[in-house]
């Protein structure tokens, strides 16, 4: 063998013009072998085929305004109709707010603004103060939101009161006996527990029974999007919660807890969305004494929230049990008690893996907000296919540009959470492969 | 026994022998301890004591219960029979014991178990912030402190995956070493690591040493038991075999088992 060293580096030189830029992407990816070529033909067949119809229905052959359905129909307009968007146009305000009386529909768009402005920079991370953004969002704004859509005032009585303090008594009562007895916690925290659940909740419903002024709105008068996102957020905000506990529960060394907890998630798991609601809105009422009456659609918000939270569970469980044993180990080992070890060094890395299963959940929580139709409340799409029975309105297209817009606005929605996660995860990537 | 006599060891060449006086106060106490896996006695009436000031390395074929037995020692594992003094606290159940042993017991680990969502600072002031409650300015500058004493605060705000393993396992011990604890237990810590980057956690691991640290090490590198340990335990299927000082453990085995395991390592 020759003896070889090199003494000068070779050159670096640029890639051959084909492989880049706009020719070097189409040989690539479309006009990569044969087969590849013939399928980006015919691909661009299909593209013909569907995309200029679309458009000519939605913007080209579309009728945009109109006072009722003779503007739609083509025989009065003496040209072929696409979408009739004047039908949108028309219904636009039931569409958004329900049936919900016209001179309130201030609260419902104060609530839409209030949601939405304080939800912004709370998804930007780059602007402050999130800590009291959340606090906003979580606490007070839930509070505010019932209190103007509702109008508040709500009438609880002095047996209300009665069981809060039987209630606020058995709570100390259990501390007390969790510290002295069981000795599992001190009797300081347990105090200062049930003082954070008492105070804050005697607090919201003082707020929510005091006379403001405003009129009361039957929630059989919501409809549309209002419901659509109460249902979907309260769904949302309330399953995470209750099913990060489910999951850590069905993980618990304690028998009780985790029996409960599987009892729990494989009960809501095991019966449909609609069974849940029809049972909420027709069995439960059977069952109650006389007189003892809750509101349609607080019983489908719960239904809802349990129903979303056991698929939560299930989610996130599968992210706890990706986390190595060492990650327990190490944090145990650094001295940090249960919880603290789940909050800040299981849970962050657990519910990061599985956003794209949570975001998977909400979205399809966000669609099934259109079963509550099923016991008789009006959502987003519930209230589109009611206006289509109007009979000033019934043209050909009337059905076809109603659903096509239900389905742009659920898309708007469930494409925006997807993206944002999508976002999240590459944010919150750092780089670690276990 | 506490008080190991060492002889003047004429090694050639060999690495300046860390020599520091073991006080005779009590770190851990392990008095007849036995722990199973299911029907499987891992732990056999193991004793132990050790001193404050001690330098201990455990030793021994794999499956022979080392790393079960300074996992004992802060609870990682629960032992079924016997008794483990730590500090002067008992193991029990009691959540808050063990609590309060687990601070004062650092652990460094096979794999790091640094926490990747973390940075580097972050992970070093976690434990002191939310356990030992101390301000977080404070924290940061003791963490700094030891970040520099194990000789990457140019790191602190990375992420334990843009760093090297031998650099991870520096972050851990200098993690560790933030919550000021009496007693370090290290579990194979350079097992996980390429060759190279051996010798840039041993030498964190000699200068703490050197500093009066009472270390318990599970280890296969002789070197470090030589140069460090006052004490060698030789484990196999789960017993204390032998324990002696190092000079006598290494050119004079008095188990036969020993001396078989010698003989493989020692090549």
């Amino acid at each position: 063998m020759t003896h070889y060293v090199r003494t000068k580096d070779a050159p670096l030189l640029p890639p051959p013009a084909s492989t880049t830029g706009i020719v070097g992407w189409l040989r690539e990816n479309l006009f990569s072998s044969v087969t590849n070529t013939i399928l980006t033909f015919i691909g661009l067949y299909l593209i013909y085929l569907i995309v200029p119809p679309i458009i000519n229905w939605g913007f080209l052959s579309a009728v945009w305004t109109g006072e009722d359905g003779d503007a739609c129909r083509s025989e009065k307009v003496g040209r072929a109709v696409g979408a009739c968007w004047a039908f949108v146009e028309a219904k636009f305000g039931q569409i958004i707010y329900g049936r919900y009386p016209v001179e309130e529909r201030w609260r419902v768009t104060l609530v839409y603004v209030l949601g939405f402005g304080a939800l912004i920079p709370m998804v930007v991370p780059s602007l402050p103060y999130k800590g009291l953004n959340a606090l906003f969002l979580l606490a007070i704004y839930p509070v505010v939101a019932f209190i103007l859509l509702t109008g508040g005032n709500i009438d609880i009585g002095t047996g209300f009161w009665i069981g809060f303090a039987v209630l606020v008594a058995i709570l100390l009562g259990v501390a007390f006996f969790a510290a002295s007895v069981a000795k599992i916690i001190e009797l300081r925290d347990g105090i200062k527990g049930v003082a954070m659940f008492a105070v804050p909740f005697a607090a919201v419903v003082l707020v929510s029974s005091a006379d403001l002024g405003l009129a009361p709105v039957e929630t059989s008068l919501w409809g549309g999007l209002l419901v659509t996102l109460v249902v979907a957020v309260t769904g949302i905000v309330a399953s995470m919660p209750i099913g990060i506990l489910l999951a850590l529960g069905r993980r618990s060394q304690m028998p009780i807890i985790r029996l409960f907890c599987i009892a729990f998630i494989e009960f809501w798991r095991g019966v449909p969305l609609i069974t849940v609601l029809f049972m909420s809105s027709v069995m439960l009422p059977l069952f109650l004494p006389e007189g003892v009456n809750f509101d349609k659609l607080l019983r489908v918000l719960i239904g809802v929230a349990l129903f979303s939270a056991a698929y939560m569970a299930e989610v996130v469980r599968g992210g706890l049990q990706a986390i190595p044993r060492g990650q327990y180990e190490g944090a145990m080992a650094l001295g940090l008690s249960y919880w603290k070890m789940m909050r800040m060094i299981v849970l962050p890395q657990a519910l990061k893996m599985v956003i794209p299963g949570i975001v998977n959940t909400f979205i399809g929580l966000f669609k099934d907000t259109t079963l509550v139709l099923i016991v008789g409340l009006f959502d987003l799409l519930g209230i589109i296919q009611l206006n289509f029975t109007d009979p000033n309105w019934s043209t050909p297209s009337t059905s076809h540009s109603g659903y096509a817009f239900a389905a742009i606005l659920f898309f708007v929605f469930c494409f925006g959470m997807s993206r944002y996660s999508i976002f999240m995860e590459n944010r919150l990537d750092t780089g670690h492969r276990n | 026994m506490a008080q190991a006599k060492r002889k003047a060891a004429p090694k050639k060449a060999a690495p300046k022998k860390v020599k520091l006086r073991v006080s005779d106060e009590v770190a851990v106490q392990i008095i007849s301890m036995n722990k199973w896996y299911g029907d499987f006695h891992v732990l056999r009436d193991i004793d132990l004591t050790v001193y404050k000031g001690e330098r201990i390395v455990i030793c021994g074929p794999s499956g022979s219960g080392k790393s079960t037995l300074i996992r004992c020692i802060n609870r990682l594992e629960e032992h079924q029979q016997g008794k483990i003094v730590v500090d002067g606290i008992e193991l029990t159940d009691d959540v808050k014991k063990i609590d309060e042993i687990r601070r004062e017991v650092g652990m460094v680990f096979q794999h790091f178990n640094l926490f990747p969502h973390l940075t580097i600072l972050e992970n070093c002031t976690l434990a002191p912030i939310w356990v030992r409650k101390t301000p977080k300015a404070e924290a940061e500058e003791v963490a700094m402190k030891y970040l520099e004493r194990v000789k990457i605060p140019e790191q602190a705000g990375k992420y334990p995956g843009q760093l090297s393993g031998g650099q991870q396992q520096r972050v851990a011990i200098a993690r560790s070493l933030c919550m000021n604890p009496r007693i370090m237990l290290f579990d194979e810590p350079t097992s996980a690591l390429d060759p190279e980057m051996i010798k840039e956690v041993l030498d964190v691991m000699v200068n703490l040493a050197e500093e009066g640290m009472t270390m318990l090490v599970v280890t296969h590198e002789m070197g470090f038991a030589r140069q460090v340990a006052n004490k060698v335990i030789f484990m196999d299927e789960g017993q204390i075999v032998e324990q002696n000082e190092p000079e006598q453990f290494f050119s004079n085995p008095k188990s036969e088992r020993t001396k078989m395991f010698l003989s493989q390592i020692l090549h």
